[in-house]
């Protein structure tokens, strides 16, 4: 379907233009601005230049050790979750129930994490994981292992890690389910008549048509993993010691911890930067995925 | 065929694991905090509800239940108004530098909340709006506004074009066909738009928390203060949770038809 070319419908995007421009250029400018100076509090700014980047990108000072530390956690962290998300949500997917009343029940309660606010998320695992008064952390202590992850490194890894597979594995499974439900009945017929086998069905048909979708749920995973504060925070506080502080926390120990306004900006800008790049790649890919898949399917 | 072996037991076993974390908090905010602390229990032997009664009896705790919603209706309010004219636009016509600005509002989308934090704050104050509901619900519409124009795009794509054409000729005017034509016909799509809206808008706290002082705290800020004020108060941060879980549920019980095209984002 080919599109008109109206230059007018520019004032249809206006509105959504000038809020988002409000909202995204506008604070961007401030942390240019701030990027640039240094502050001994009190108000007074001083011309720094490029002083912070310099700073921040050499990893043997203090400020770029810590963001190349966070970064690497950051992007274990994401891997990580990827990792086991993308796989189990696929699953998850080809699980559900196809019809009857258990197919709204399954719905609701896989939807139910996602709309937990993101610090509620933390306390519910702050309190299961808990060996005094929470399930989880009990059961593995009574069973012999020594599980606290308040002092314990590879502990606390653990509890963000199952904690982010809690709380986002829901949002790749319904998206995929959302792919296989597209797929006609009539796919299946051929592909018994055919005799092929679960796993030629899964890699010819199913795959294929979640690709779309998967491509969607790996963006938003990846993106929303690598800006994640909250839930972390929450449980661990980024401990013990510096070992689950992710870039967006060591941020805003930086911005609004130590009010050190010049290096959080070099920071956020380095930071937006990758977060740029990455989603360009990705948004790159869907679109051409797109427009390689439009003429075989005729439109939506 | 279309499944997988076992699928009930995988399917079970998933279920399990979502529910047993919220389950073990609702159980807790029926407990007095005796009982959370001295016994392990699978569920309240004295159950209680005072954690409940004191959010629902003291203003400085309901009150951040209002402000929440307050900023969240505005936020989806706002994001569904202006996303739909853009929607239509990408959908249906080519313009000047129509990929790049859809580029733009996607990578807003992704922007982590803690580099606007401050900014944000600066901003905000400086034009008055800090501590209001307002000064949240605009902040929320960088990444909720994006994901609007994105979800409502592909729900117009699925409207044949053959339907403007014909309004057109008909006489009606663009405003009239859109309200009277156009919305209707994605109204699921609005739904859905409206879901990931609130969605979003709710569960967000940085920003939330960065922006508001005192008038207009949410209340998984208000979480936060008084329970680490008041030393460790188990049963009322349970209780607290809870209640911040229902209008989720609820919200979910009524576009439960939809969720499988919803995330989707209406592009199967």
């Amino acid at each position: 379907m080919d599109k008109t070319i109206n230059n007018k419908a520019w004032f249809l995007v206006l509105p959504v233009f000038l809020l988002v421009a409000f909202s995204a250029i506008l604070p961007l400018m401030t942390v240019v601005n701030y990027s640039m100076q240094d502050t001994f509090g009190n108000n007074q700014f001083f011309w720094n230049g490029v002083g912070w980047f310099k700073e921040l990108l050499d990893p043997s000072t203090d400020l770029g050790g810590r963001f190349l530390a966070s970064l690497w956690r950051n992007l274990i962290f994401s891997a990580a979750i990827l990792a086991i998300e993308v796989p189990l949500g696929i699953v998850v997917a080809l699980a559900m129930p196809r019809q009857g009343w258990t197919v709204a029940f399954t719905l609701v309660v896989l939807a139910l994490p996602l709309l937990i606010p993101w610090n509620v998320v933390g306390t519910i695992w702050q309190i299961f994981g808990r060996p005094d008064i929470g399930l989880f952390g009990y059961v593995l202590n009574h069973i012999g292992l020594d599980y606290n992850y308040v002092s314990n490194e590879a502990d606390a890894w653990f509890t963000v890690i199952l904690m982010d597979v809690w709380h986002w594995t829901s949002l790749v499974a319904l998206l995929c389910y959302s792919g296989l439900k597209s797929i006609p009945d009539a796919y299946y017929q051929a592909a018994q008549i055919d005799g092929a086998s679960r796993w030629a069905v899964f890699k010819a048909i199913q795959l294929p048509k979640m690709h779309r979708v998967l491509l969607i749920a790996v963006l938003l995973r990846f993106m929303d993993s690598f800006m994640i504060y909250t839930e972390p925070f929450v449980v661990t506080g980024g401990g013990p010691g510096n070992s689950t502080t992710f870039i967006s926390i060591e941020l805003v120990k930086i911005a609004l911890g130590q009010f050190d306004l010049g290096k959080a900006a070099a920071l956020s800008l380095v930071y937006n930067l990758i977060i740029l790049i990455v989603c360009w790649v990705f948004y790159t890919i869907m679109t051409n995925a797109g427009a390689e898949r439009r003429p075989v399917e005729g439109g939506a | 065929m279309n499944t997988i072996p076992g699928r009930r037991l995988i399917i079970s076993l998933f279920l399990v694991f979502l529910l047993l974390p919220i389950y073990w908090l609702v159980n807790m905010s029926f407990k007095t905090n005796t009982e959370i602390v001295s016994t392990m229990t699978l569920w309240p032997h004295q159950p209680t509800i005072a954690n409940y009664m004191r959010i629902f009896t003291d203003e400085s705790w309901y009150s951040g239940y209002i402000n929440s919603l307050k900023y969240v209706v505005i936020n989806t309010v706002i994001s569904i108004a202006v996303a739909l004219p853009a929607a239509y636009a990408f959908a249906r016509y080519r313009f000047l530098g129509d990929k790049h600005l859809f580029f733009w509002l996607l990578s807003n989308r992704m922007a982590p909340a803690a580099v606007y934090a401050l900014p944000f704050f600066n901003l905000y104050s400086a034009i008055g709006l800090f501590d209001t509901p307002w000064a949240v619900a605009l902040a929320h519409c960088i990444f909720n506004i994006p994901l609007a124009v994105w979800i409502l795009e592909g729900f117009v794509s699925s409207v044949p074009r053959e339907i403007d054409e014909t309004a057109f000729l008909d006489g009606y005017s663009f405003p009239r066909f859109f309200i009277k034509i156009l919305v209707p016909l994605i109204a699921s799509g609005i739904g859905v738009a409206a879901f990931f809206c609130f969605m979003f808008s709710w569960v967000e706290l940085l920003l939330a928390r960065t922006l508001t002082a005192t008038e207009a705290k949410p209340i998984s800020a208000i979480m936060t203060r008084t329970v680490s004020a008041a030393g460790m108060d188990w049963g009322l941060l349970a209780a607290a949770g809870v209640l911040t879980i229902i209008p989720g549920a609820l919200v979910i019980w009524f576009v439960r038809n939809y969720i499988a095209r919803g995330f989707a984002l209406g592009r199967v």
